[in-house]
């Protein structure tokens, strides 16, 4: 049992937090306030290497693990949620499907501009009516000749407009006992028929973006198809699993810059005479946001571990998911009201902290579909 | 061109510190590069990648300092040396530090070398001069530029804010101020790549110094934080009384006049 972080982790974590306090923070209210997305920023993040930690130099990555990955996520999660989701989604869905089961082709084409930061990945997996329960997508893509037809409709899909290519699922076909095959396919943006529109206006994470994408007639290479055209979408859920962990460490950002906050401000806080730090009902809040803090980073790094173990890392991910974003939420309440009224003004940020911790809630799989996952682990 | 960089480890002076028994908390302080050499490693990195050559960064420090010599590997230095002067050395000052530099260095194939203008703890801005005094080379403090042509080096010098223009010629020592360059973040690349460079190590022995080469020429007597700032306060009243208050409590309490 050893808890120290590597001298690479470490000096990783101090220079995303130097990146974070210095690039970003200073921009996080207005990010938020005009919902526009930092392209700017990701450029920048793309020439540290941030977009390419858990990848090996030859595929234009960092050669990092995925621990070192966690601790980035959270450092950005700190400072703002909107750029921490979006990194996160390019990462790991955005990425990780194509280096676990593409070509070595596709690894090149697709894979080196992302991890380079040359270029933001999307996954479209959502649909209209296809949300928690994925086997119920209708987007089809069908065999012509060399190419693949694709139709359908996604929604909700984080990075889409600013993608250079999207990865997006569809039914391939039908398996031996008659259920639809689910396979995942490269959709370069700029084929004809797909249409992608960023109308939403949301409660959080709105510097990120988020987009609807109509998919009329696209073709593409049957080459575009990521991993076995026979395993479906089961092969997918390993990525998700990846995914939870960052989706996790987006959570102990945004827990932890919530305690700073809170905390910070407790003890400069004078009401009756006194900190109101000096009150044990403000105490005890701040006691249980820090354990809580505590306890989410350690169980978001042990499934980050195991991944990088090559251990087996469901649950865990799973847990690290549930466990620091609902933690998120709840120090951001918590901050919001040690601040009082403060605390209700965007200009103080925990407020914005709710709204942001509330999408981790719903994103890559809602709380729910993660106890589903937990309870099916424990053999129910 | 051999390019030497002289760089501290010093605490955060935006994190809380503590001071106990006359001395600075070691425990649970941030430890960072002192801001100023930052400048002088980024400097020294444009340079070399410039006119060619090696950057060496060099600390007198003890173990962890091996953390920020990583760093500035990280950020793009070739070599780095540390003078670990941990089991030699109790209490150090400027003299110590500056000697020990000098009589690395002077072993050294030395073009130019870069400090930061001043350590942000001690800030006494005497190790730089001091090790150019040693090695007798000339040196410009408080650079906010600095262009190298052959041997002719031009200058802009921060003076109280104006710019002074200085021409001089390798091998020289600078140090560096704010203003000279915006210091690179580490890449991930260069953090990865950090472990492989070279990192040597060595003790007062190596340098054949003994402990009473380098002893201190000043003493410490005591470390203390300033006082806490207290709470202002705010006269009321009509204005002849409140200018008359003012002037007893800065004679009497302020005790300025
Ligand atoms: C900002 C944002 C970004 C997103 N980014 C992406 C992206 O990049 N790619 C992508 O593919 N998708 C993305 N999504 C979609 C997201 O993954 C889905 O919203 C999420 O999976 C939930 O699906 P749904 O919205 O259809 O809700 P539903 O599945 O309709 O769920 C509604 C409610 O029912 C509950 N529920 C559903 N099934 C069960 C069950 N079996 N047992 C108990 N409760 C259940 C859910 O937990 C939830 O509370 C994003 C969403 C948002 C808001
Ligand atoms: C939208 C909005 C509308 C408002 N409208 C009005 C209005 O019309 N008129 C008006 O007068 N005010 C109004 N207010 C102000 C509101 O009543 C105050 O924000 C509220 O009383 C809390 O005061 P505070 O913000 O100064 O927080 P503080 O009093 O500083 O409290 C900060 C935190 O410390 C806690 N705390 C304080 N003292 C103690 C203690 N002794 N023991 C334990 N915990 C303690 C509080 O519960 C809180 O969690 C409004 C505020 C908002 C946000």
């Amino acid at each position: 049992m050893n808890f120290t972080l590597s001298e690479e982790q470490e000096m990783t974590r101090k220079m995303v937090r130097d990146f974070a306090e210095g690039k970003i923070q200073p921009r996080a209210v207005d990010i938020d306030v005009k919902a526009e997305f930092p392209e700017d920023i990701f450029k920048e993040m793309g020439e540290l290497g941030l977009l390419g930690i858990p990848y090996p130099e030859e595929y234009g990555g960092s050669g990092g693990d995925t621990v070192t990955y966690a601790l980035a996520v959270e450092e950005i999660g700190r400072v703002c949620g909107s750029t921490g989701l979006s990194y996160a989604a390019s990462v790991s869905l955005g990425s990780s499907p194509i280096y676990q089961f593409g070509t070595e082709e596709q690894k090149q084409e697709f894979l080196i501009p992302l991890a380079q930061g040359k270029a933001l990945g999307s996954f479209g997996l959502t649909e209209p009516n296809a949300g928690s329960d994925a086997g119920g997508t209708k987007t089809t893509a069908k065999t012509d000749g060399d190419d693949f037809i694709i139709n359908g409709e996604k929604c909700f899909i984080t990075n889409a407009s600013y993608a250079k290519q999207i990865i997006v699922t569809a039914i391939t076909g039908k398996d031996d006992r008659g259920k639809n095959i689910i396979s995942a396919i490269v959709v370069p943006t700029d084929t004809k028929g797909v249409t992608i529109t960023d109308n939403y206006d949301k409660m959080g994470v709105r510097g990120s973006n988020t987009a609807e994408i109509v998919l009329e007639d696209v073709r593409v290479p049957k080459a575009n198809l990521i991993g076995d055209p026979d395993a479906g979408f089961k092969q997918f859920l390993q990525t998700l699993d990846g995914g939870r962990i960052s989706i996790g460490a987006l959570g102990v950002g945004i827990a932890q810059a919530s305690l700073d906050r809170a905390l910070a401000y407790a003890k400069e806080r004078k009401q009756f005479g006194q900190s109101i730090s000096n009150f044990q009902a403000i105490q005890f809040k701040l006691a249980d946001m820090a354990m809580e803090v505590e306890m989410s980073r350690n169980i978001v790094l042990k499934a980050a571990w195991l991944k990088d173990q090559g251990k087996v890392f469901t649950k865990e991910a799973a847990m690290a998911k549930l466990y620091a974003t609902e933690t998120a939420f709840r120090s951001a309440n918590q901050a919001i009201q040690i601040l009082g009224g403060y605390g209700y003004m965007r200009e103080y940020e925990v407020e914005r902290y709710l709204r942001d911790a509330k999408l981790l809630e719903i994103g890559e799989g809602t709380s729910e579909i993660q106890r589903l996952v937990i309870a099916r682990q424990l053999g129910c | 061109m051999n390019i030497y960089v002289l760089m501290k480890k010093t605490f955060d002076t935006e994190e809380k510190i503590q001071v106990s028994g006359g001395a600075i908390e070691q425990d649970g302080a941030e430890f960072i590069i002192n801001p100023y050499d930052e400048y002088a490693i980024e400097e020294a990195i444009n340079i070399r990648d410039e006119h060619g050559g090696e950057v060496t960064v060099v600390t007198v420090g003890d173990e962890d300092s091996e953390q920020q010599l990583r760093t500035a590997l990280a950020m793009g230095a070739d070599k780095a040396t540390l003078i670990n002067i941990e089991d030699d050395v109790e209490d150090g000052d400027q003299y110590t530090t500056s000697t020990i530099l000098a009589t690395y260095l002077k072993d050294q194939e030395v073009d130019l070398i870069l400090a930061g203008n001043v350590a942000i703890d001690q800030a006494s801005g005497q190790v730089g001069p001091r090790v150019a005094d040693q090695l007798d080379i000339p040196y410009v403090t408080t650079i906010t530029g600095i262009t190298i042509d052959g041997e002719q080096v031009n200058i802009e010098k921060d003076v109280e804010g104006d710019v002074e223009k200085v021409q001089t010629s390798l091998p020289l020592l600078v140090t560096c101020q704010q203003g000279l360059n915006e210091p690179r973040y580490p890449s991930l690349p260069g953090i990865m790549k950090a472990k492989k460079k070279p990192l040597e190590e060595l003790e007062l022995d190596d340098l054949d110094l003994d402990e009473d080469d380098v002893e201190a020429k000043t003493e410490t007597t005591d470390v203390f934080l300033p006082p806490e700032k207290e709470a202002g306060k705010v006269l009321e009243g009509e204005i002849d009384d409140q200018v008359k208050e003012l002037v007893s409590l800065l004679r009497t309490e302020a005790k300025v006049l």
